[in-house]
């Protein structure tokens, strides 16, 4: 059973190498926030391969939150390219209310 | 108000069941941040926002059951894609929207992405642009098995023959 | 003899599991622009999940553990669709060019 586990996580990992590779050379920033995301989400998996293998069941949390905080971050990664600013001044043609 | 204290027990099973604790201090944080969370979705105005009667019927496993089969069925396109690129032909395909719902629409939009091979978009109206990253998968699409899914979901009609 | 045939079967989901998530991440590399890597990064946000969550469930059976398992591929699956179509949508906005020669259109659209 360890074997699997340790096949699985040795696939994870180059698969995170392959996602850096691609975040390296670019070319635009949207492939390397692409790559970004996908090494992300193998960071999820990788932590919940490694809950099982050493046994702590404690470490899924570290997962979940992970899971939670990476949509968030891609969200905002996108948003500062765009505008180039996280709270960027209200434009004229701005028609969102100020919560 | 009926869906104040439908999230707030949402909230309160989540927590119970993500800590696992009974201890008097944890499941005062538990209340204190159920009522947090509440109160924030309330004055975000997003309360009510999706809670559509037809998405918690009996008819939501059933249609993610074979969404997670055209999922399988995708990956495996996009697979043979990646291991031979001479059957890449990226295109731009048109599909109508019909759904009468919004969020029943996002479910159809987010269904497509969510399949890989083809990605919305935009979705303007009742349009629905998406790119396809085989001719295979824009055929798919263009024959609307998938949109007869979601409108079947949406009503409990109009399904056609097994896909 | 039940055991055995969970064991495997658990070995099976979770090696397949790693191997779509090489073939998506070779996608990444392979593939010749950002909305055709966009689809081989699919590939390992959807299928290598749903495999190596099923693989480990499987493994645990109905404990907390499972239930907070299931959790992350729902919210994986919640979030993916979004975060790959706000990627698309902030590309087409910057004007990148489809693999094959077609433009984008224009950003009209995108900003509200």
């Amino acid at each position: 059973m360890k074997t699997a586990l340790l096949i699985a996580i040795a696939a994870i990992l180059g698969t995170m190498l392959l996602a850096l590779m691609r975040a390296l050379r670019g070319p635009s920033v949207y492939d390397r926030i692409v790559a970004v995301n996908v090494f992300s989400t193998k960071t999820v998996l990788l932590i919940a391969l490694i809950t099982y293998l050493t046994g702590h069941a404690d470490l899924i949390d570290v997962a979940l939150v992970y899971a939670l905080v990476n949509f968030v971050a891609i969200v905002t990664v996108l948003k500062l390219v765009r505008e180039r600013n996280l709270a960027p001044a209200k434009d004229p043609g701005d028609h969102r209310p100020d919560v | 108000m009926r869906h104040i204290i439908s999230l707030c027990f949402l909230l309160a099973g989540l927590w119970l069941a993500l800590s696992g604790h009974t201890k008097p201090l944890l499941l005062g944080l538990g209340v204190v941040s159920v009522a947090l969370v509440t109160w924030l979705s309330h004055r975000m105005d997003v309360l009510g926002a999706e809670h559509d009667p037809a998405l918690f019927s009996w008819r939501l496993p059933v249609y993610w059951g074979w969404l997670a089969w055209q999922m399988v069925l995708a990956n495996l396109e996009v697979a043979a894609c990646v291991i031979r690129p001479s059957r890449l032909s990226p295109q731009i395909v048109e599909v109508a929207a019909p759904q009468r719902t919004e969020i029943i629409r996002v479910t159809y939009a987010n269904s497509i992405t969510l399949t890989p091979g083809t990605v919305a978009l935009i979705l303007d109206g009742d349009r629905l642009t998406v790119h396809a990253l085989t001719q295979n998968s824009a055929d798919g699409l263009r024959e609307g098995t998938m949109e007869h899914w979601t409108r079947w979901l949406e009503t409990g009609q109009g399904r056609t023959a097994e896909p | 003899m039940f055991e055995i045939t969970l064991n495997a079967l658990s070995a099976i989901l979770l090696v397949t599991g790693g191997v779509f998530a090489l073939i998506g991440g070779l996608g990444l590399i392979r593939f010749p622009d950002f909305y055709t890597r966009l689809h081989a990064g699919g590939v390992t946000d959807t299928l290598s999940p749903l495999l190596i969550v099923a693989g480990l469930i499987l493994q645990s059976g109905g404990t907390i553990l499972s239930l907070k398992l299931l959790l992350i591929l729902l919210f994986l699956l919640f979030t993916t669709p979004t975060a790959s179509h706000a990627l698309a949508r902030a590309a087409m906005a910057a004007g990148l060019r489809f693999w094959g020669g077609e433009r984008a259109s224009t950003d009209s659209e995108d900003r509200r």
